[in-house]
């Protein structure tokens, strides 16, 4: 049996990130992210790390470019309104082909919005965030012990992939607390021939750099990019199936959605109501081949999410729009009750899937 | 017996400056400094936006790119990626170090975060084309000042050395500008200083460099020599206005 600790989810990220490698820290203070900053400024300097309180979501952003430019696991995190201001650097690090871990813990929007759990920001994550043609790759913890493992995996995959990698949570999930295990932690080394560490004299100078005055050459800069993005959906697409064998309806949710879900299912299941779930663990790459494969079976999916409905486009991409698509959703910092989520799944019965 | 020849730590290319531009001039400063602290191999540069925003390929150090004003921040992260083995350097414009990343600019130096900053005033934007800069004169005729620069309209220049030296974080900050060989002179003895400065762990040096802009100001490479001595030189005075360990001597 695993050594387990009891810890919030903020800080498993936190814990996590050390346990990947990454020593260099960079944020500014925003609700309701703020043990992760707490728990690096307490534990950083006592390991030889670095933690540094940046001017603001800018800074920090392009404190983690410089790190990550050198070769170094380094991270930032912040909360939407953040995630905004930290959007720029992460074009630019998606442009100069940089690794780093951006966690967004999210709070309802738009604008200054609250500070109360959202899942609104899911365009902004798996859109790119910024301008111009990139993706991240995000990863959707709906648990503590997820929250530490996705961590440990999102820095192998940004090396991996060379590329920003972004956890999403919401506030729910940065603040629950639950046990975790931190056994069997294991990280890959990446070649970093690319990096800047000073060129010692020995080899040509290297480059960091997203600026490519040639057309040509920047859109063959895309072109490659795109390749490897292809590589990603095709191989590290991750889900969950939730009593999803027999089930006619399917429910689609991630995060603490999916946990308030789950709940409702298990509900529906006591009505004799056949549904079953499909969590997409990772946002970008969506999940899409199980999706279309449930349309043989399933005649409703139902997205539940704390957006006006984001995550339900990809869902009618995933399935071509085979079945009509529900939308089940709470948003303002509101999270669903079991109950809405079991209405849902009732209402989708009764029509078995007529429009 | 050679009397003169390239900087090793600038590349062999041509560079896209306009003739007269004193950029070239600059770059060469730099280059020289860092040969002659045999510092090449540990150095990483970061360039800005602005016109020298290619810098990246003029200089054979490790060089990095940053997005418009954010130069010191990305150089804090260079640096504390490695303190010991990292020297770093970033050399930046007017409009990107005194517009876009003056918060950037400004913490960075109340950090005392030990980088070296070179920041090249020319008092326009040369880039783009010719717009009004944060260090633009009062009455200069920009493309976006055409009828000269309103102080009541757009307020007045800043003045980067002036304002940080208010600050008790920064080591040293020292405007000079390269408008004839003696402030050439006195030009690379500055950069030489805030690059040795960075070597013994002191921390953040800015140097400024009152620049011209021949293209942009519209006047050939003489007349803008001397367009600099009357006009920008009046309103930004060389001289060193903060060198702490010096001041710290001299108590």
């Amino acid at each position: 049996m695993a050594d387990k600790v009891l810890m919030k989810g903020n800080e498993a990220i936190a814990e996590a990130a050390i346990m990947a490698g990454c020593r260099h820290y960079f944020g500014y203070p925003i609700t309701p992210q703020t043990e992760i900053a707490a728990y690096m400024a307490k534990r950083m300097p006592k390991i030889g790390g670095v933690f540094l309180q940046a001017e603001s979501e800018v800074a920090a952003i392009n404190m983690v470019y410089g790190v990550s430019s050198t070769g170094k696991r380094v991270m930032t995190s912040s909360s939407s309104p953040g995630i905004s201001l930290k959007s720029e650097g992460i074009s630019y690090m998606a442009g100069a082909d940089l690794p780093a871990l951006i966690v967004n813990v999210q709070r309802g929007g738009p604008g200054l919005g609250g500070i109360q759990p959202s899942q609104s920001d899911y365009f902004q994550a798996t859109r790119g965030s910024g301008h111009g043609d990139y993706h991240l790759i995000v990863l959707a913890p709906s648990s503590v012990q997820e929250m530490a493992d996705l961590t440990i995996k999102g820095f192998d995959l940004g090396d991996k992939y060379r590329m920003p990698v972004m956890l999403l949570a919401d506030g729910t999930m940065g603040q629950m607390m639950e046990p975790v295990s931190f056994d069997n932690v294991e990280t890959k080394e990446y070649d970093k021939s690319w990096a800047v560490t000073g060129t010692k004299c020995e080899r040509k100078h290297n480059i960091i750099n997203s600026l490519y005055l040639k057309p040509e050459e920047l859109e063959k800069e895309n072109f490659a990019r795109f390749e490897r993005y292809k590589e990603i959906e095709a191989n590290e697409a991750m889900y969950q199936e939730y009593k999803m064998d027999d089930a006619e309806i399917c429910v689609v949710a991630f995060g603490i959605a999916a946990r308030v879900a789950q709940n409702a299912i298990d509900a529906a299941r006591e009505e004799g109501i056949k549904v079953g779930m499909i969590r997409p663990i990772t946002l970008w790459p969506f999940p899409k081949a199980p999706m279309l494969a449930a349309t043989d079976k399933v005649h409703t999916f139902i997205s539940v999410e704390m957006s006006m409905g984001q995550m339900i486009e990809d869902i009618k991409l995933a399935t071509e729009c085979r079945r009509p698509v529900e939308l089940c959703n709470r948003v303002g910092g509101m999270i669903p009750t079991p109950d809405e989520v079991l209405d849902s799944i009732r209402a989708a019965a009764q029509k078995g899937g007529n429009k | 017996m050679v009397v003169f020849e390239k900087p090793k730590a600038l590349a062999d290319v041509p560079l896209h400056y306009c003739p007269g531009c004193t950029h070239g001039i600059i770059h060469r400063l730099v280059a020289e400094v860092i040969d002659e602290l045999g510092i090449e191999g540990k150095t990483i540069g970061v360039a800005p936006v602005g016109c020298s925003v290619m810098a990246y390929d003029y200089f054979n150090c490790d060089m990095v790119e940053a997005a418009h004003g954010r130069a010191p921040a990305v150089a804090t992260g260079l640096k504390r990626s490695d303190p010991e083995n990292h020297i770093v350097f970033t050399y930046q414009g007017d409009g990107d170090l005194a517009s876009l990343g003056m918060a950037e600019t400004v913490h960075s130096a109340a950090r005392n975060e030990n980088i070296t900053v070179i920041f090249v005033n020319n008092a326009i934007y040369g880039m783009t084309g010719g717009q009004m800069a944060p260090t633009s004169l009062p009455g200069q005729v920009t493309q976006t000042s055409p009828y000269g620069r309103d102080t009541n309209a757009c307020g007045f220049p800043i003045k980067v050395c002036e304002m940080l030296s208010q600050l008790d974080g920064p080591e040293y900050l020292e405007r000079v500008s390269v408008n004839n060989v003696k402030n050439i002179k006195a030009a690379k003895k500055a950069i030489k200083k805030a690059f040795e400065n960075q070597i013994n762990g002191k921390g953040f040096s800015l140097v400024e460099v009152v620049s011209t802009c021949p293209t942009n100001w519209g006047l050939t490479p003489v007349k803008a020599l001397e367009w600099l001595e009357e006009n920008m030189l009046p309103y930004y005075p060389l001289g060193v206005y903060k060198d702490r360990s010096a001041q710290k001597e001299g108590e």
